[in-house]
């Protein structure tokens, strides 16, 4: 099969010493969703406005469509349709005049863009608020503004940077539609990145998961959740907790990866039914109660915790922590 | 033709913004009508300096004014720039294969009618305070053109700023250090032979006193045509030159991301 992106090695560092990308290689095939899976910080948006011509790396190669973007950055912006984290449109701007002035950058002129920027306008809902200015459109209108116009002409490789960050569920349903849409009508590949793991499990076909500049792990979704062998224990305790709690299961055979969450205690084991009574004996014996317990194959979360080495919210709380 | 195309659909994209809020053009031409009223008032017994031959001192101020206007409205060009980088559309734009070029000469461009207004107004309203203007329309409009030029280079370097710097503060920054000393160190205001020979000598190299030199032969005194050609050739070299560097910043731009 085609690879429509194939990237080696990229390494990107900011000053003073902040490594953004250590040597992070990835490949897409073409015709499928990939999904780049990571917390705040991790590199995904380093890794799209590299791939996307915005920003050169320090070293490392990368072919997009089959065009080697640092010999020909050019015709590799030709093959490309890319929808920033940020709103790209004009706010002052009309959706309408906001796709003309995109389908001119791109070379589209006269009766065909037109009749391009009518289309699109029409697929996306933006029919009757075409020319209204921008700035007066709902958060999710915006979205499919900026989907417009990173689609008005016909890339080949389609980017998104976290299409769904901020939007209401209702809009955030809508978009997945409109990018399950795409990847099956018309064949597109399509790069999504996302810290939402819900997003990347519903949406992606392949997955990587990215931390620290680099990819951790690589597969679709069903395969690294079945990697991990066993299923996930989730207790409810009736108390918030001190160490006691953690310490009381750190004598059950067969759990690992025990993290204590406010009242949540989460736990690994290869076989679930044959763990719970034991869990709970040891809770017992140590005078903790608890609420409610629930057994869970495992999500995306464990497959993070299991390949980065801390689970999914703490990393990104910990950036958020640093860039404050 | 495309990046001919493409440069007349950024500069629509601001025309379309002005026509949307017109009063925009109204407070920019708030500060020069006070210049006009205030420095007209203030410096009009410089009229009758012996050694001053200006005629009225509004005839001498006009083009001083207008030039002065030029370059302090194309000195807020880049502001635009920085709200497309904090907006986003600034990304969105450099990942598509638009010529570079055709972003700051389409912004340039619609400063340039702005400023062209702008002037516009305010030659009409120093005519009604009595400015004669002996050139007739032809040499008014010789004043205009230059003025223009003058803002189209102002507004490339404007531009190229802001996409270095991608701060409002420092674009105010240098819009407010440099209009004043560039307006001094002209005959803007005061005729040249009743300066400091130093500041004759800096005169020389400032473009403010190019556009104001030859703006004034042309609108109020005898039109002197070698010095319309020369300062006209010059003016025209220098926004071709910061038309380039406006350019190069969005390399520049990109290289720091």
């Amino acid at each position: 099969m085609d690879l429509a992106i194939d990237a080696n090695e990229l390494v990107k560092t900011y000053p003073p010493d902040v490594r953004a990308l250590d040597e992070l290689s990835l490949s897409v095939q073409a015709g499928t969703i990939f999904g780049l899976l990571g917390p705040n910080g991790a590199g995904k948006s380093t890794t799209v406005r590299i791939l996307t011509t915005l920003s050169q790396p320090d070293s490392g190669s990368a072919r997009v469509a089959g065009i080697d973007f640092l010999a020909d950055p050019v015709g590799a912006r030709r093959a490309i349709g890319v929808v920033g984290q940020k709103h790209g449109s004009d706010p002052e701007a009309t959706g309408r005049e906001n796709l003309v002035l995109q389908g001119e950058f791109h070379g589209i002129a006269g009766a065909q863009l037109r009749e391009r920027v009518a289309d699109s306008l029409e697929r996306l809902g933006l029919a009757d608020a075409a020319d209204r200015q921008a700035k007066t459109y709902s958060g999710g209108m915006q979205r499919r503004l900026d989907v417009a116009m990173g689609l008005l002409h016909r890339p080949q490789v389609l980017f998104l940077d976290e299409p769904t960050t901020g939007l209401d569920p209702e809009a955030r349903a809508a978009m997945w539609q409109e990018i399950e849409r795409l990847a099956g009508e018309e064949q597109m590949t399509i790069l999504l990145t996302t810290h939402y793991l819900e997003e990347a499990d519903r949406l992606a076909s392949q997955l990587a998961i990215v931390d620290r500049g680099r990819i951790v792990v690589e597969g679709s979704p069903a395969q690294l959740k079945s990697d991990l062998h066993g299923d996930t224990i989730q207790i409810e305790l009736a108390d918030a907790q001190d160490a006691t709690a953690r310490a009381a299961l750190d004598r059950v055979s067969d759990l690992t990866d025990v993290t204590l969450d406010g009242r949540t205690l989460r736990g690994h084991t290869r076989d679930g039914g044959a763990a719970i009574p034991a869990v709970l004996a040891a809770l017992d014996a140590h005078g903790v109660k608890v609420a409610a317990v629930t057994l869970a194959r495992p999500s995306l979360d464990d497959v993070y915790l299991q390949h980065a080495g801390r689970t999914f919210h703490r990393a990104d709380t910990a950036h958020e922590e640093v860039t404050a | 033709m495309t990046p001919l195309r493409q440069t007349w659909q950024v500069s629509l994209r601001g025309i379309r913004t002005l026509m949307r809020q017109p009063a925009y053009l109204g407070i920019t031409l708030a500060q020069p009508i006070i210049w006009l009223l205030l420095f007209g008032a203030l410096f009009k017994a410089i009229a009758r300096i012996p050694g001053f031959h200006g005629g009225s001192y509004i005839n001498f101020l006009t083009p001083g004014i207008v030039v002065m206007l030029a370059i302090s409205s194309a000195g807020w060009t880049g502001m635009g720039f920085i709200d497309d980088i904090n907006r986003g559309v600034m990304d969105r734009m450099l990942v598509s294969p638009v010529w570079r070029g055709a972003l700051n000469a389409g912004s340039v461009i619609y400063a340039t009618i702005t400023i062209v207004i702008q002037t516009t107004v305010i030659v009409l309203l120093a005519w009604a305070l009595g400015a004669d203007y002996k050139g007739g329309i032809g040499g008014v409009l010789i004043l205009v053109l230059l003025a223009g030029l003058l803002g189209a280079a102002f507004a490339s370097l404007s531009n190229g700023l802001a996409v270095l710097a991608r701060q409002r503060e420092t674009l105010i920054g240098a819009v407010t250090a440099v209009i004043l000393p560039l307006t001094f160190l002209s005959s803007a205001l005061m005729q040249q032979s009743l300066e400091p020979s130093w500041i004759r000598t800096v005169a020389k190299f400032n473009p403010v006193n190019w556009a104001v030199e030859a703006g004034r032969s042309a609108a109020m005194q005898t039109i002197n045509w070698g010095l319309i050609g020369s300062r006209f050739g010059l003016l025209a070299a220098l926004a071709a030159l910061c038309a380039v560097f406006a350019t190069r910043a969005f390399a520049s731009y990109q290289r720091s991301l």
